[in-house]
């Protein structure tokens, strides 16, 4: 039986040479992603935006969106965003945060429900008030920082410094990347949203550790080789366990967003964006960073430092 | 690394199967765990038994999750008026004169005392006012107190209730309140609340399965102080101005002196009126609210009683005749359910505090069990997509893979059910989401064993080399995914944590398929097939 194989045995991509356009590229879309942060904005869930949100199906027949629509923003809380969404003839309603603290956030609720609840099932009913949206977006930014700030100082323990910066680069960029995926579809962003950062900030970093695993290898073997064909045969050399990892991720991913459902759908989409993402930057962005750092000399550094300690344990 | 000693596979075997037999009870209806937990001999201890199974999020059995933040204002405020009351008593006593009354501040009071003499025997009497905070732990007091009270040169004294004392009274108050909460709930007959504080002064409330939301949250958030009060003859004097149900809603001037709490009653239930067919609520007092409610009744015949519920008067039936019996009943303009709802919440007792609800997430019963269903689906698809794929790759590798990833799955849901965790729908995409990142390992080790064999290593020496290699990379790689997790697990709370829980285990348990399972399988192999090169 013939095996699949995506990448052929003995591939030499110039994999570093490539940063000529996958710089300016990310670069510019890095622009992109600012300038839309700041114009478009990012479409926050009531998670980080306070509000209320109704999810509801039609108990008999399709639902009447136009009606529905009519009937939520004359509840007097101001225009409801109404839309319908999944193959069940679900509709979602989302009421902006009330003025009036806590309190106002409720009458939301039972004013919905009294104009909705013979016709439609309620599915799902989520209200977030004004102090609680704004601990969870303290939280979540704590997170993301806490995560990277934690993973920084295990590279550079386990890591030459050089390695560290490049990984976390790369990292940054695919958060501000998925953020870009974020503005562009303008998706959802809610808690969910987070946990999907921090795993693809997660992944991002597996992806670069593989690789820079092999690239603190090549180092010690080939005390002479120019550093940018080391980083090319560091790559080379791990392309085919990338390809097969991401292919299997990709499929999981892809099994998510088809087959699990309304409520998990943005997540899954995220994730799917995420690992295409991490797969292109810890090739063609966290590698090629080391070649502005001293790559070599730090790493002959601990070198020395490791050999110096070994011989010292020897004699004593 | 192809010799295994017998002892170390059975080791192994028996962790894996241990593992994946904590997932069994999974399968089982809630009856059959509940019918094996209840008909097993005593003398196995109840870890060993197939009954633990992983608990579900109310995101997906449906349920109500609602948070309440207590006032923190109005304790602040009662303990002001408290002390206020306590320093005008003092200053009785101790017959002390003082200028210009006695000041009051959101955070304290403030009087002048002219005469040194009056202050240095003042101030002994105020301090005992104030208590240390805390409980006495192992180092003594923390030297901070309710109460600061500070002299000012010119003789005035202001008293303030301190950061420490407005939390200590907080924390009290939460605590009361954890207590009336759980009656209310319990009253609506729910299964398995859950009512746990959060933070200094929150309190989250989880009901799953429940069928009216709505009445879960006018039970909760009610704070349920029932007084009774004669209403005035004038608004004049020491009279509160209350709005009132009666009476087209015109505030009604009812006395500020209160005959009888609701914490004197010891029964309330939901009736009709036998003459009007109103629904009423019957209570009944203890014997000391019987006494003060029969002597208030006897001395003010013929004269409006005022029903106080929350601050608003809810009727004011005329006193026809001496009510000693210590027994009544409270009419208003009821519906059935709100006579239900009151009789709850007067025999569960008033809340310390207002509480206001800050947070709702409700999910219907319907959504939770499509969610269920549907991540079941994308579970199953993305297995078999990614074992064909591996097996398409690897042959007989891709199939020692599979056996890998099946067990991880089965590892994870034990982990779960062993440790009581909650699967939440990011939980089951982050089941998904490792089904495909699961196989990392193995990939990671076979493509080390396909290189080592290309740069001419023997077959054997190739294998032995992949695992060795490759296993810095695996840790490496994996350590970092676990920092995220574990930040995520920290900051994240509900189906957020639950998605970080399956990551972490997630990650721990491919670490241990990848370097024990999959290393023994390959050995089998090798022994039984005898191969020349590597099958990929």
């Amino acid at each position: 039986m013939r095996l699949l194989r995506i990448v052929p045995d003995g591939t030499t991509f110039k994999i570093v040479r490539f940063r000529r356009f996958s710089y300016p590229f990310s670069a510019a879309y890095s622009l992109l992603v600012l300038a839309l942060f700041l114009t478009v904005g990012l479409n926050f869930g009531i998670d980080f935006r306070g509000g209320t949100l109704i999810e509801m199906q039609s108990k008999a027949g399709k639902p009447e969106i136009a009606s529905v629509r009519q009937a939520a923003n004359g509840l007097g809380f101001g225009e409801a965003e109404v839309q319908e969404f999944g193959s069940g003839g679900e509709i979602s309603m989302r009421f902006a945060l009330q003025p009036g603290g806590e309190v106002a956030q409720q009458q939301v609720v039972v004013k919905a429900r009294d104009a909705f609840s013979s016709t439609y099932d309620f599915r799902r009913v989520e209200t977030v008030g004004p102090r609680v949206s704004g601990e969870l977006v303290q939280a979540g930014t704590l997170g993301v920082v806490l995560a990277i700030v934690g993973v920084l100082i295990y590279l550079w323990f386990r890591f030459e410094m050089p390695l560290a910066i490049g990984a976390i680069l790369g990292t940054l960029h695919d958060i501000v990347l998925t953020m870009g995926f974020f503005l562009i579809t303008q998706l959802e962003f809610n808690l969910t949203s987070i946990a999907a950062i921090l795993t693809i900030v997660g992944y991002s970093l597996n992806e670069t550790v593989v690789v820079f695993d092999r690239t603190r290898e090549l180092l010690r073997r080939y005390k002479t080789m120019p550093v940018a064909d080391l980083l090319d045969l560091s790559v080379n050399s791990t392309l085919s366990r990338t390809a097969i990892t991401s292919t299997t991720t990709v499929l999981a991913l892809i099994a998510l967003v088809l087959f699990g459902g309304s409520a998990i759908e943005g997540f899954a989409l995220v994730m799917l964006f995420g690992v295409v993402v991490c797969t292109y930057s810890a090739m063609f962005i966290s590698t090629p960073v080391l070649l502005y750092m001293d790559v070599r000399s730090t790493a002959a550094r601990e070198d020395a430092l490791e050999k110096a300690t070994a011989s010292g344990k020897a004699k004593a | 690394m192809l010799r295994f000693q017998t002892r170390k596979v059975i080791v192994v075997l028996l962790v894996l199967l241990f593992g994946c037999g904590f997932a069994l009870p999974n399968l089982f209806s809630p009856e059959t765990r509940k019918a094996i937990e209840t008909g097993a001999p005593s003398w196995i201890p109840r870890i060993l038994l197939p009954i633990h199974a992983v608990v579900l999020g109310l995101d997906l059995q449906g349920g109500s999750h609602v948070l309440l933040e207590i006032d923190r204002a109005d304790l602040v405020r009662s303990q002001v008026t408290q002390l206020r009351d306590d320093v005008r008593r003092i200053l009785r006593d101790e017959r002390i004169s003082f200028q210009g009354g006695i000041g009051m501040t959101a955070r304290g009071v403030s009087v002048r005392v002219p005469e040194a003499a009056d202050r240095a025997k003042l101030l002994p009497k105020l301090r005992e006012l104030s208590q240390p905070v805390g409980t006495l732990g192992a180092f003594g007091p923390s030297g901070n107190n309710t109460i600061d009270i500070v002299e000012q040169p010119d003789g005035l004294i202001q008293l303030s209730v301190s950061e420490g004392g407005a939390n200590e009274r907080v924390r009290r108050a939460v605590e009361q309140a954890m207590e009336v909460l759980r009656r209310r709930v319990d009253a609506l007959g729910t299964t398995e609340p859950n009512i746990q504080r959060q933070g200094l002064d929150r309190i989250l409330v989880q009901v799953p399965g429940l069928q009216d939301p709505q009445r879960l949250k006018d039970i909760l958030g009610q704070t349920a102080k029932l007084q009774f009060r004669m209403v005035a003859e004038s608004q004049a004097g020491d009279v509160d101005m209350l709005p009132s149900n009666d009476a087209g809603g015109q505030p009604v001037p009812v006395e500020r002196r209160v005959i009888v709490e609701g914490a004197d009653l010891i029964d309330a239930q939901p009736a009709f009126d036998s003459r009007t067919s109103q629904p009423i609520v019957n209570f009944r007092f203890n014997i000391r609210g019987a006494q003060r409610f029969g002597q208030a009744t006897t001395e003010n015949l013929g004269r409006p009683l005022a029903i106080v519920l929350d601050n608003r008067v809810i009727s004011s039936p005329v006193i026809q005749s001496p009510i000693t019996g210590g027994s009544g009943q409270i009419s208003g303009n009821f519906t059935v359910e709100s006579v239900n709802n009151l009789a709850i919440l007067l025999r569960a007792g008033a809340l310390p505090a207002k509480m206001t609800i800050v947070e709702e997430r409700t999910v219907g019963p319907g959504l939770g069990a499509d969610s269920i269903q549907a991540g079941k689906l994308a579970t199953l698809i993305a297995t078999v997509l990614v074992i064909i794929y591996m097996i398409g790759t690897y042959g007989v590798f891709g199939l020692i893979a599979s056996i890998a990833l099946l067990v991880h799955v089965c590892l994870i849901f034990g982990l779960m059910s062993v440790l009581g965790a909650t699967m939440t729908l990011p939980g089951i995409a982050g089941i998904v989401l490792t089904i495909g990142t699961a196989v990392d390992s193995n990939v990671l080790i076979y493509e080390r064993m396909r290189e080592e064999s290309h740069q001419g290593r023997s077959l054997v020496s190739a294998l032995e080399a992949g695992f060795q290699r490759a296993f810095a990379t695996i840790i490496d790689s994996n350590v970092t995914m676990l920092i995220a997790a574990l930040a995520l697990f920290a900051l994240g709370s509900g189906p957020v944590r639950g998605f970080a829980v399956v990551f972490i285990l997630g990650i721990l348990t491919t670490v241990i398929t990848a370097v024990t399972l999959t290393r023994m399988l390959i050995a089998l192999w090798y022994r039984w097939a005898r191969p020349k090169a590597l099958p990929f």
